[in-house]
């Protein structure tokens, strides 16, 4: 009797478990919420620990970040699953409203690129005068540089910037060009581990903590900016998606308290996004 | 090396101050990976039994097809359920993806083969041993597989143990249909990867160890409770 009793009580507490399970997941569906699909850059700086509470404690609305590469947000978002889109990979993201899955899109606000490497900077890249010089003196040197290779706002810009200046790191992939096919912080692990150059936004680099001996080699260049996007995900194409929740959000983030939230987010004492909505 | 003292002296904070973060993380993991022991003990269970008794061609297939499904990656079990939940897949009109229950589910396929496959082995094995005597006895097929079920009560609760331990452990899987949001679909492994992805290197690791206590409590607790039942059962 007793051991059947102590059978009993194994399952019973399993079943109590997966009962709350079920439970907690029907009881977070029924909230007003909706979900951003949004960046690497923009959730490891912490910005939305700063934003989304000021939002949140004035709507009433839930908003719930999923955090990938732009090509991913990109492509979860088209899939209809979010509401909101807010990435930084302008020609990506006009496409994307082309293409009829995004209403409008607007500028939210625009950080910029550097470039980090270790102090001694093997390829001399902080003597260059340009982004087109220290990505030459990077190649020809054949000094390790740690690509994103994810496809991400980052990774775009990046290739960009290796098309400009007319080189095709690709073929040296594997050898001196080492693509992680990781998000940014995981390549800046990897690229302080193996002691390569990295181009990263501004705002993960100030935020990152493993920073290692590593320096800011090159900044400050125009073709360098970083342009962020905010989109409200098409209804006509995924009826289901929360249009009014997610336009009060996106009227939010671009009218004066949200932009001034925006720049009011400091770390370290420097400021890592620049609103700049029209 | 100041890593690893910075990691434990933190987890050891992180636990004594009860980080009212860090509980909600822990109990959404547990809550989230104990349902998935469950559901998938509740499938693979009488699976692996029915396919440990029954003799029918291809019986081996299907053996050796189940047997390599316990090396699934987990990656690949979320691309496939969120592939399937996501609003422009068949299952999208449930409204389930980026929610704990997409979790459960992904854990659910992720480990259902493991139980499966443990269970056959074990129950195939008494099943040697016993059939010609339960057919001696005229005993029915469904109540010699409840004896062998019940006789192997406390090697199917390690089996419940390997797949906790698989589900707990995992990434892959949650991270892509969960989403890992804060508050809502973040557990103990994708929090550790997002501090990772940080370079909250020593952050990382305290939320590593204090995994490790869970995983290791919920052992002992199962351990526990079958030394009670095993004491009583003789007494």
């Amino acid at each position: 009797m007793l051991r059947r009793k102590a059978g009993k009580l194994v399952w019973g507490a399993a079943a109590a478990f997966a009962l709350g399970g079920v439970l907690v997941g029907v009881a977070h569906a029924q909230d007003e919420s909706i979900i951003v699909q949004s960046t690497t850059s923009t959730a490891n700086s912490g910005l939305y620990d700063h934003l989304l509470p000021i939002f949140e404690e004035k709507t009433g609305i839930k908003v719930n970040v999923v955090a990938v590469g732009t090509g991913q947000a990109i492509k979860n978002a088209s899939n209809g699953d979010g509401d909101v889109l807010l990435v930084h990979a302008k020609p990506a993201e006009e496409k994307f409203v082309a293409d009829g899955f995004g209403v409008e899109r607007f500028d939210v606000m625009y950080n910029d690129f550097i470039f980090v490497g270790p102090p001694a900077d093997p390829a001399g890249v902080k003597d260059a005068g340009s982004v087109s010089e220290a990505l030459e003196k990077i190649a020809g040197a054949e000094a390790p540089f740690a690509s994103r290779g994810d496809d991400s706002g980052t990774h775009k810009k990046e290739i960009s910037l290796w098309k400009t200046a007319g080189i095709d790191p690709t073929e040296a992939s594997g050898s001196w060009y080492r693509e992680t096919g990781s998000g940014m912080g995981a390549t800046l692990n990897a690229a302080v581990g193996m002691g390569a150059y990295a181009m990263t936004d501004r705002g993960t680099w100030i935020s990152f903590k493993n920073k290692g001996d590593y320096e800011i080699v090159l900044e400050g260049h125009d073709n360098l900016f970083n342009q962020y996007g905010v989109i409200l995900v098409n209804p006509e194409k995924h009826p289901h998606v929360k249009a009014e929740a997610g336009q009060s959000f996106i009227d939010w983030i671009l009218g004066d308290e949200g932009q001034d939230a925006i720049a009011d987010y400091k770390l370290d004492g420097q400021q890592l996004f620049f609103p700049n909505a029209k | 090396m100041q890593d690893f003292a910075q990691s434990f002296y933190l987890a050891f904070q992180l636990v004594a101050s009860a980080n009212p973060d860090l509980v909600e993380i822990v109990l959404l993991s547990l809550k989230v990976s104990l349902s998935a022991v469950f559901l998938s003990v509740l499938i693979g269970l009488p699976l692996g039994a029915a396919i440990g008794v029954a003799r029918f061609p291809g019986r081996n297939a299907v053996i050796v097809l189940v047997n390599s499904l316990m090396g699934l990656p987990p990656v690949v079990v979320g691309l496939l359920v969120y592939l399937a939940l996501s609003n422009a897949g068949p299952f999208g009109w449930m409204r389930l993806l980026y929610s704990p229950a997409a979790m459960i589910i992904a854990q659910t396929v992720l480990i259902t083969p493991i139980v499966a496959a443990l269970t056959r082995e074990i129950v195939e094995q008494l099943n040697d041993e016993y059939a010609e005597y339960f057919r001696s006895l005229c005993l029915p097929r469904h109540r010699a597989l409840a004896a062998y079920l019940w006789d192997a009560r406390f090697n199917l609760l390690t089996v419940g143990l390997a797949g906790f331990g698989r589900a707990v452990a995992e990434v892959g899987a949650v991270i892509v249909v969960g989403g890992n949001i804060d508050h809502l679909t973040r557990v103990m492994t994708t929090a550790i990867a997002l501090e990772t992805s940080k370079g909250d290197l020593a952050l990382a690791l305290a939320l590593g160890l204090v995994l490790m206590v869970i995983a290791l409590s919920v052992n002992a607790l199962v351990m526990m409770m079958r030394g009670t039942a095993t004491r009583t059962a003789y007494a």
